[in-house]
């Protein structure tokens, strides 16, 4: 933070803060902060879950393996909507660092078209990740089947729970954006879902080499 | 009504038999009895505790000053008070857990084996969540926005609802002595002992959803220290100007970041096992225990930093500050800090040598824990010269910290000896090991606790703590402990293995009792410290130190009022240099009104804080019955709490410039009336908390 700037330095992609004082700058700079600290420790929850699946690849129980129920196919479009949700969040973030001035107002609707396209993507996901969960269990692979099936749906099972809270977590914004326009406090909020819901892509690719492609190649 | 599926639905597995009353009057033995009496302190230490505050009308100024406040000194105060009460719980346990061994030599004793195993598994339980933590990040909470010249938290909203998740763990844990037993897994709770096959009750689960909440509250506190510490310190308050307390305090927050989540898996892993019938840690399955193991001391050794570097802090500046002399070493304590924290992640598996794995797995973690006595031993040097040719003066916050450095001392090299894989295997699972950690953990945490509770109190409230009483309570402190744990070095050594309810070998009988002993005098520094509150509190007036500088001392803390106002800082200070306040004493700038004087916004109250430690709660409890109604009902008020908090806008309040401004004048006045007295002269009646500043020689701006 220099101390001289009085306009804001635009620190975070798609934070507009306009004519922030010093004081709300630095806040605003903290509140960003501390979610990618959170954010840090939630990825080491991920970590564990990687490695205890790691653990777990052999212990099958005389169960279902990873080869028998990985499907490449479903898997590859879900992550192309998680990918595209990606994208779309991102085109809202852009709309949105625009429309934070009073005179840009046109943007806010694209901005909310593009974040209404990511929250049907993400449910589209959401939706064909619990299909799977069912196929997978009509076939018996439960979780309380293996050590094996137990770490799978955990692992997947998590980052599903963290898209959900992703699909909870977007309406609300846009509600406050329809109550109270694009103050502060929802612009942090809105950078945080953002960083939250990119996070959550980083993740799905590492699921989706580590479980899902290395299913198909065994 | 009466219909069983709807009482199940309506109560889970609740029934009459899970209160200690009713058991204790279908079988009344003193093991019962003990429980049924433990109970009921809970119960009507609870309804006293309402009947007082209703009595006294104290709910109104209880929920607005101090319950929804967001004022991180409050909730530092709050988190240290909570301590005090779970502290006083588990050392009560553990005189119990002394009485039984040393009664129960080739005899039952007077508890049963279950209710011993409940008693050792709270007691580790408590006094490492509720007890330690709470306790140190009550004095973080309270000292380090001070020390860095910040007026609150990063996040003062976060900071409330961490208490209150805190609270909750704390809660569930004292209603488990009253509804249901608590688990008999050890603090640690190995699977798959603690799997539905071995532990069916509810017990597992109250530890479960009791450590839990405390992971979760610990890892928000993580968070909010390290963002203050990273984003709000005063314009040049570079980092190699933090006091050292910011530094250990900013070392553990980093801990608490990355070790918290570890527990929060493992924790939750084993409710996957016991709810969901998952095989992560089950014997069958493919489960496998040593994965909890692992994921356990993943955290479990961070922890044992976590709740030891605070108080290296403490000790810090409580030795600098009680010599008059600059840290010495400054750089080598951060750096010792640092390496710490580092190789804290890389000796886990020493606490499982035993388990299996390879030799030469073995050799590389033992060399790697014996590598954290090397900072360490920079540490104890550093504290030493730091009193060399000081003018040391034995408060009681003192003669805890040097009692430390040699108990601690000692404790290294019981550490030693059971960091060398061959000599763990003979010691493991022995009193040994339990000596070794007491030794470790009473120094390096309680004794820092206590010191910095001594320390930082007339800070707090105004007024000093009356020294007499503080000397008895060390003294019974540190010879407690070395009667308390020294005989179990012997015992272990001797082969007692730990935990055990019955004792089968008579020569074990005079060590047993000394150890008894000591359990009491420790019970009785307890006793002590309370008096010393009490007797404190009756002479307040004639202990003020409203100016708010009782001991010479260096921090920015000490540079404005006890109790300090609610916005710290009337103007945010400038630092420039290392001991920020003892120069600018000595230098003629204490003591100055500000140039102008501004509006100073700060957090609003909120009662969603405790709304969510409320819930969470009732979630958990919900959880532990299998009342499934009433865990969704309370998860849904949890999340809905949370969204409806996003939704508010109005969450700060102004103090305009002119109270701001009446505030410290009038300080400052009573800062100009004040006699300011000599080091000599600390420990009387005649300190106002004023300083008498004397020429130094070596003063770095003479």
């Amino acid at each position: 933070m220099t101390a001289t700037t009085v306009g804001p330095a635009l620190l975070h992609a798609g934070l507009n803060l306009d004519h922030a004082s010093r004081e709300e700058a630095a806040q605003v700079q903290s509140d960003v902060f501390g979610f990618w600290v959170f954010l840090m420790s939630d990825a080491v929850v991920f970590a564990l879950l990687f490695a205890l699946f790691g653990t777990s690849l052999e212990a099958t129980a005389g169960g279902p393996d990873l080869a028998g129920v990985v499907k490449l196919g479903p898997a590859f479009i879900e992550t192309m909507l998680l990918l595209a949700s990606s994208f779309s969040f991102g085109m809202g973030s852009v709309m949105l660092k625009r429309g934070a001035k009073p005179r840009l107002m046109k943007h806010f609707r694209p901005a909310v078209l593009w974040l209404a396209l990511t929250w049907v993507l993400g449910v589209a996901f959401l939706g064909m990740e619990v299909n799977d969960f069912a196929t997978m269990a009509r076939e018996g692979a439960t979780p309380d089947r293996s050590f094996f099936l137990s770490a799978f749906s955990v692992l997947v099972g998590t980052h599903g729970m963290h898209v959900l809270i992703g699909i909870i977590w977007m309406p609300v914004l846009l509600l406050q954006l329809a109550a109270g326009g694009l103050d502060r406090p929802l612009k942090v909020n809105m950078i945080r879902l953002s960083l939250f819901w990119h996070f959550l892509d980083i993740v799905w690719i590492a699921i989706f080499s580590v479980v899902y492609l290395q299913g198909a190649l065994r | 009504m009466n219909d069983p599926s709807f009482t199940t639905f309506l109560f889970g597995q609740l029934s009459w038999g899970a209160l200690p009353f009713v058991r204790a009057w279908r079988d009344p033995n003193i093991s019962e009895i003990i429980g049924a009496g433990a109970g009921a302190i809970v119960v009507l230490g609870a309804f006293g505790a309402i009947a007082l505050i209703t009595y006294l009308r104290a709910w109104k100024f209880l929920w607005t000053e101090w319950f929804t406040s967001l004022d991180h000194k409050k909730i530092g105060i709050m988190y240290v008070v909570l301590a005090g009460i779970m502290l006083s719980r588990a050392l009560i346990e553990a005189v119990l857990i002394r009485t039984q061994q040393a009664v129960a030599i080739n005899a039952p004793g007077y508890v049963q084996p279950e209710h011993f195993a409940q008693l050792f598994t709270t007691h580790g339980s408590i006094m490492i969540f509720f007890m330690a933590m709470p306790f140190l990040t009550g004095l973080m909470n309270y000292v380090v926005p001070m020390q860095i010249g910040a007026r609150d938290m990063a996040f003062p909203y976060l900071n409330s609802v961490g208490f209150w998740l805190t609270v909750a763990g704390a809660g569930l844990m004292m209603v488990s002595l009253a509804v249901g037993q608590f688990s008999t897994g050890g603090w640690s709770g190995y699977p798959p002992y603690t799997e539905l096959n071995f532990s069916g009750g509810p017990g597992p689960d109250y530890w479960i959803w009791a450590v839990t909440l405390s992971s979760l509250g610990s890892s928000t506190v993580g968070i909010n220290i390290a963002c203050t510490i990273y984003k709000f310190r005063a314009p040049g308050m570079t980092f190699f100007r933090l006091p050292l307390f910011c530094w250990t305090s900013l070392c553990t927050a980093i801990l608490m970041i990355f070790a918290m989540p570890p527990l929060t898996v493992a924790t939750l892993l084993l409710a996957a096992d016991r709810y969901a019938g998952m095989h992560f840690f089950t014997d069958d399955g493919g489960g496998n225990m040593m994965n909890y193991v692992n994921l356990f001391w993943l955290f479990g050794h961070p922890e044992v930093y976590i709740v030891v570097l605070p108080a290296f802090g403490v000790y810090s500046e409580v030795i600098s500050a009680f010599s008059s002399k600059e840290l010495y070493g400054y750089k080598s304590l951060i750096i010792a800090t640092m390496a710490i924290a580092i190789l804290s992640f890389t000796v886990w598996l020493h606490h499982f040598f035993t388990m299996g794995q390879s030799a030469s797995v073995n050799a590389a973690f033992g060399i790697a824990t014996m590598t954290i006595g090397i900072p360490t031993g920079v540490k104890i040097y550093d504290w030493i010269l730091t009193m060399f040719r000081g003018e040391v003066r034995f408060t009681p916050s003192m003669v805890l910290s040097l009692a430390f450095m040699v108990t601690f001392v000692l404790g290294g090299f019981t550490g030693i000896i059971l960091a060398t894989p061959p000599l763990d295997y003979m010691m493991h699972n022995t009193l040994f090991l339990v000596a070794h950690f007491h030794n470790m953990l009473i120094p390096g945490t309680l004794y820092g606790l206590l010191a910095g509770y001594m320390f930082w109190f007339p800070k707090a409230f105004g007024f000093r703590l009356n020294e007499g009483w503080g000397w008895i309570s060390a003294g019974c402190w540190i010879s407690g402990f070395y009667l308390a744990f020294f005989p179990l070095y012997v015992l272990g050594a001797s082969g007692m293995a730990r935990r055990t309810q019955q004792v089968f070998d008579p020569a074990f009988r005079p060590w047993l009792l000394i150890a008894l002993f000591g359990a009491f005098l420790l019970l009785t520094a307890l006793i002590t410290l309370f008096v010393q509150l009490y007797v404190s509190i009756r002479d307040r007036h004639a202990n003020a130190v409203p100016v708010g500088d009782p001991w010479d001392a260096r921090g920015l803390e000490w540079s404005v009022s006890a109790p300090p106002p609610e916005w710290n800082f009337a103007t945010i200070p400038h630092v420039g240099d290392r001991d920020a306040f003892y120069w600018r004493k000595r230098a003629g700038g204490a003591y100055r009104p500000a140039d102008h004087y501004r509006d100073i916004e700060l957090p609003r109250n909120t009662a969603c804080g405790v709304i969510i430690g409320i819930a969470a709660a009732a979630l958990c409890f919900g959880l532990v019955w299998r009342i499934w109604w009433m865990a969704v009902l309370f998860g849904f008020l949890v999340v809905a709490t949370v969204i409806i908090r996003s939704f508010m806008r109005d969450v700060t309040r102004t103090i305009p410039a002119a109270e701001v401004e009446e505030a410290d004048r009038r300080w400052l006045a009573q800062a100009h009336a004040a006699r300011p007295v000599p080091r000599e002269q600390e420990q009387s009646g005649l300190n106002q908390g004023r300083a008498k500043i004397f020429p130094q020689p070596t003063a770095k701006h003479a």
